[in-house]
C-alpha cells in the first residue's frame, strides 16, 4: 500500500511509520537528482502557494525550504517576526488567518514556542511542515540526517549513532531519536548531565552517557551538536573551554568510534568549541551534504504533501 | 420566603437518607421524614441529593480590573452553578485587594449583586510585589478571612518571616502559593517525562517543595497559622505529614485538576491543561487522592482562574496560567473519584464543606437545624454537557469543554434564596 501524505502536517516523526519514512527517503533521492541538474526546475506545484512563517531567526532552515519549493514551481512568500512582535501586534491566529486569506497552500513554520505548529494547521486548516518548535521537534533536520546515513552506510538497523552536546536544548535530538530508533538504529545521546533532560531513558528508549569515550565507543555515526553560545549566562555549565575540554569532536576523541565512522552536524557549527575544523573538514565528515540533502528532503516532503505530479 | 424540598436524599455517613428539609426565611427550619406544611415554594428533589452548600477557599473573580475574564457577578453565579454557596475571593486583582477600600469595593459588590457568599482574602504584602507588609491588620477589621499573594510568592524569607509574625499578632491566617522563582525559571509544565518529550521548559515539583518546607519552619517560628494553596507533589505531602505530626498549625488543600489528571494531559500542547502549579506526574496525582482520602490533605479548592479566549488561544509558552473550575470540580471529582471507587462521597463531600470552613474557621458547611439555609440540590445519575452555553463563568477555559459530566446541580440556595435554578439556566 502507498503511503498517504496528501494534506497530512508533518509535525514530529512520532506520527509516521517506518516504512512512511521509509517511502520519503526514496522520494527525496528522486529530488536529489533534480538538485544535481543544470536547470533545477520541475514544473510539479506550479499554481501552489507555500509560506514560510518563520517567527525565530533562520536564515539557513528559511533558505533551504524556499529553495524547495521553488525547484518544484511554487510560489513562495515569507513571513518573519519577532516573537516580541507577534507578542505586542498581532496574534499567531490572527496573522494565520489573514495568511490564510491570501490562500497559502501550505505552511513551513518555525517559532520557538513548542506545538506551534499544531496550532498554525488548527487555524489554517491546512497542511504545516514543522521547521523546528522550540526544543520540541524539527523533523525536517532529523529526516534529512537520516538520509544522509542512509545513503552512505545503507539500512540503519542495528548502526550504532552517537550524539553529543547540549541534548537539553536541542530538537535535533528529539526527532532523530524518534526516527532512527524507528529504522532500528541503536542510539547514544552525551552531554554533561545539567545539559541532559531528565528520563532520556524511559521516554526515548535510548542510552544516557556523560562520558565521551564511553559513548563514543565503536560508534558507526557520531553527530555534534551546537553549543548556543547564549546558554553561558544560565549556570548550567562553566565555560565553554572546560566543556570542549570534556565534550570536543577531535582526532583525539573520535578514535574511541569505528574507524570510518561518520562525522555530521545539523550546523552552524562553533569551530573549536563543540568540534574541530580537523574532523568537521576531514574525510569521514558529510556536514556540507547534510546541507545540500535538506534542500531534496523538504522537496519530497512538499511534493508529496501537496500531491505534485511526478 | 418559606422553601420546602421534598423527597432529598442527603448524607447519613456514607448512606443517603430520604428526608424533607424546609427552609424559613434565611435558616434551616426543619429537616425531617415528611413535611407538610405551606410553603412558598415546593421543590421537589425526588432522586437528587441535598448537600451543605460548598465553600471554595480559593477563587479568582478578576473583580475589580479584569472584569473581561469574570467579575463578582458571573464568578458567583458560577459558583452557584457548581453548587458553590461561599467563596473566597484572591486578592490578584488590579489594583491588589491590599487595602480596605479594595476590601469593601468586593464587600458590597458581592452583598448587592453576588449569587454566592464572598469572603475577602487580603495580599500578604503590598501590591502583592513582596516587598512590604500591607496592612494587613485594618483589613482584617474589615472582615478578610486570610492573607495572601496567591498567583505570586514571598521570595524573601526574612520579610515572608516578618509578615507571618504580624499576621500571627492580629490571628489572621496565611495562605501561600508555594513556589520558588528560581526553580520554577521559565518553566511551562511539570519538569517530567512530558516536558523532556516536548520540549516544554519544566517547573520541578522542588520550586514547590523548598518554598513548603522554608514556610513551615517560618510559621513555627512565628507562630503563624499557614494554609498551604493548591498543593501537588507527594514530597509537599511528606513535609506537611511532618508538620502535622508535630501539632503545627498548617493545612492544605488540592485543586479538582490535580486529583483527576497528570502531566500527560499537556501532550497535546492544549492551553487548557497549562496552570500553577502544574499538572503533575502520576505518582504525585495518586499520592493527592491518597493525601485527599486518609484527611492529610484538609479540603478541595478550586483556584478557578478564569482567562478570555483570546489569552488562551496562543502559543503554549505565551498563553497564561489557569483554568476555571467552580462549575465542574463535584461533576468532574464524582465522576473520576467517587464512581471510580476512589474516595467516599462523604469525604468528597466533606472536603468541599465542613473541612474548608474549618480551615479558616468560617460558618457554613453543614445541614444543620437552626444553621443558615446554604446548600445545594444535586442529580448525581443526570448528566450535562460542559460548553461555552453551560458555563456561566466569563471564561470558558477549562479542559472539561465539549465534554459530558454526570452530576447536575438542580438548584442551589443561598442564605435561604435560590441563587441557582437548572430549569431558569435552560
Amino acid at each position: 500500500m502507498t503511503p498517504q501524505f496528501l494534506g497530512r502536517p508533518m509535525f514530529d516523526l512520532d506520527d509516521y511509520s517506518r516504512e512512511e519514512i521509509m517511502f520519503i527517503l526514496e522520494a527525496t533521492k528522486g529530488m536529489k537528482e533534480i538538485n544535481l541538474r543544470e536547470y533545477k526546475k520541475i514544473p510539479t506545484l506550479r499554481g501552489k502557494t507555500i509560506c514560510t512563517l518563520f517567527v525565530e531567526n533562520s536564515t539557513r532552515t528559511r533558505m533551504s525550504f524556499e529553495l524547495a519549493a521553488n525547484r518544484l514551481s511554487a510560489d513562495v512568500v515569507s513571513f518573519q517576526a519577532s516573537i516580541s512582535a507577534l507578542q505586542k501586534g498581532e496574534s499567531l491566529q490572527d496573522t494565520v488567518y489573514t495568511l490564510g486569506a491570501m490562500g497559502i497552500d501550505l505552511y513551513c513554520i518555525r517559532h520557538s514556542s513548542p506545538g506551534s505548529p499544531q496550532l498554525v494547521h488548527k487555524y489554517s486548516g491546512k497542511p504545516v511542515i514543522n521547521g523546528g518548535d522550540g526544543r520540541h521537534a524539527h523533523p525536517t533536520q532529523a529526516l534529512l540526517d537520516i538520509f544522509s546515513i542512509w545513503e552512505k552506510l545503507g539500512d540503519l538497523k542495528g548502526l550504532k549513532i552517537t550524539i553529543v552536546g547540549d541534548i537539553l536544548n536541542s530538537r535535533v535530538v528529539r526527532s532523530n531519536l524518534i526516527g532512527m530508533q524507528k529504522l532500528g538504529a541503536k542510539v547514544t545521546v552525551c552531554g554533561p548531565k545539567t545539559l541532559m533532560p531528565g528520563n532520556m531513558e524511559s521516554v526515548y528508549g535510548c542510552r544516557v552517557e556523560y562520558d565521551l569515550a564511553t559513548a563514543l565507543y565503536d560508534a558507526d555515526v557520531v553527530m555534534g551538536l551546537r553549543m548556543q553560545l547564549e546558554r553561558m549566562g544560565e549556570g548550567l555549565f562553566p565555560s565553554l573551554e572546560e566543556y570542549s575540554k570534556h565534550y570536543v569532536l577531535s582526532k583525539d576523541t573520535i578514535k574511541y568510534a569505528k574507524k570510518h565512522a561518520l562525522i555530521m552536524h545539523p550546523g552552524p557549527m562553533n569551530r573549536g568549541v563543540e568540534i574541530l575544523p580537523e574532523i568537521a573538514d576531514g574525510m569521514q565528515s558529510v556536514i556540507v551534504e547534510q546541507v545540500a540533502n535538506g534542500v531534496a528532503v523538504r522537496m519530497a516532503l512538499m511534493f508529496l504533501i501537496l500531491g505534485g505530479k511526478a | 420566603m418559606k422553601i420546602l424540598i421534598k423527597n432529598a436524599n442527603i448524607l447519613q455517613g456514607n448512606k443517603l437518607k430520604k428526608t424533607d428539609i424546609l427552609i424559613d426565611r434565611k435558616k434551616i427550619a426543619l429537616i425531617a421524614n415528611k413535611i407538610v406544611k405551606i410553603a412558598d415554594r415546593v421543590l421537589d428533589a425526588k432522586g437528587a441529593c441535598v448537600f451543605p452548600g460548598f465553600i471554595d477557599l480559593h477563587v479568582h473573580l478578576r473583580d475589580p480590573g479584569q472584569t473581561y475574564k469574570e467579575d463578582i457577578v458571573s464568578g458567583t453565579r458560577a459558583a452557584a452553578h457548581g453548587g458553590f454557596t461561599a467563596v473566597c475571593a484572591m486578592p490578584n486583582t488590579e489594583p491588589v485587594t491590599d487595602n480596605i477600600a479594595s476590601v469593601e469595593y468586593i464587600q458590597l459588590r458581592a452583598k448587592e449583586h453576588g449569587h454566592a457568599r464572598v469572603y475577602v482574602v487580603g495580599a500578604i504584602t503590598k501590591k502583592s510585589a513582596g516587598e512590604e507588609i500591607s496592612e494587613m491588620a485594618t483589613m482584617k477589621s474589615g472582615g478578610i478571612v486570610a492573607v495572601s499573594d496567591d498567583g505570586k510568592c514571598v521570595q524573601n524569607a526574612r520579610l515572608m518571616l516578618s509578615c507571618m509574625r504580624y499576621a500571627s499578632n492580629f490571628n489572621i491566617p496565611l495562605i501561600i502559593h508555594a513556589e520558588d522563582y528560581s526553580l520554577a525559571g521559565k518553566g511551562q509544565i511539570h519538569a517530567g517525562k512530558v516536558a523532556t518529550q516536548v520540549g516544554l521548559s519544566g517547573i520541578s515539583g522542588l520550586a514547590e517543595e523548598v518554598i513548603i518546607a522554608r514556610d513551615i519552619m517560618l510559621a513555627e517560628s512565628a507562630g503563624a497559622k499557614l494554609h498551604i494553596a493548591h498543593i501537588s507533589t507527594a514530597r509537599s505531602l511528606e513535609l506537611v505529614r511532618q508538620a502535622k505530626a508535630k501539632g503545627l498549625p498548617v493545612t492544605c488543600e488540592v485543586t479538582p485538576h490535580h486529583l483527576v489528571m497528570n502531566e500527560t494531559a499537556c501532550l497535546n500542547f492544549d492551553t487548557n491543561t497549562k496552570m500553577k502549579p502544574p499538572l503533575r506526574s502520576e505518582t504525585d496525582r495518586l499520592a493527592c487522592v491518597q493525601a485527599l482520602k486518609d484527611g492529610l490533605i484538609d479540603c478541595i479548592a478550586t483556584d478557578h482562574a478564569p482567562h478570555a479566549d483570546f489569552e488562551k488561544e496562543k502559543e503554549f509558552d505565551y498563553a497564561p496560567f489557569g483554568i476555571i473550575g467552580l462549575e465542574t470540580a463535584f461533576p468532574v471529582l464524582y465522576k473520576h473519584l467517587v464512581l471510580s471507587g476512589l474516595l467516599s462521597l462523604e469525604r468528597l463531600v466533606e472536603a468541599l464543606t465542613s473541612a474548608p470552613a474549618r480551615v479558616l474557621g468560617l460558618p457554613g458547611g453543614e445541614l444543620q437545624i437552626g444553621k443558615a439555609a446554604d446548600l445545594t440540590i444535586i442529580d448525581l445519575k443526570r448528566e450535562w454537557e460542559v460548553n461555552s452555553q453551560s458555563i456561566l463563568s466569563k471564561s470558558k477555559n477549562t479542559p472539561w469543554l465539549n465534554t459530558f459530566l454526570p452530576a447536575t446541580v438542580m438548584w442551589t440556595i443561598v442564605n435561604g434564596k435560590i441563587s441557582y435554578s437548572e430549569a431558569e439556566h435552560e
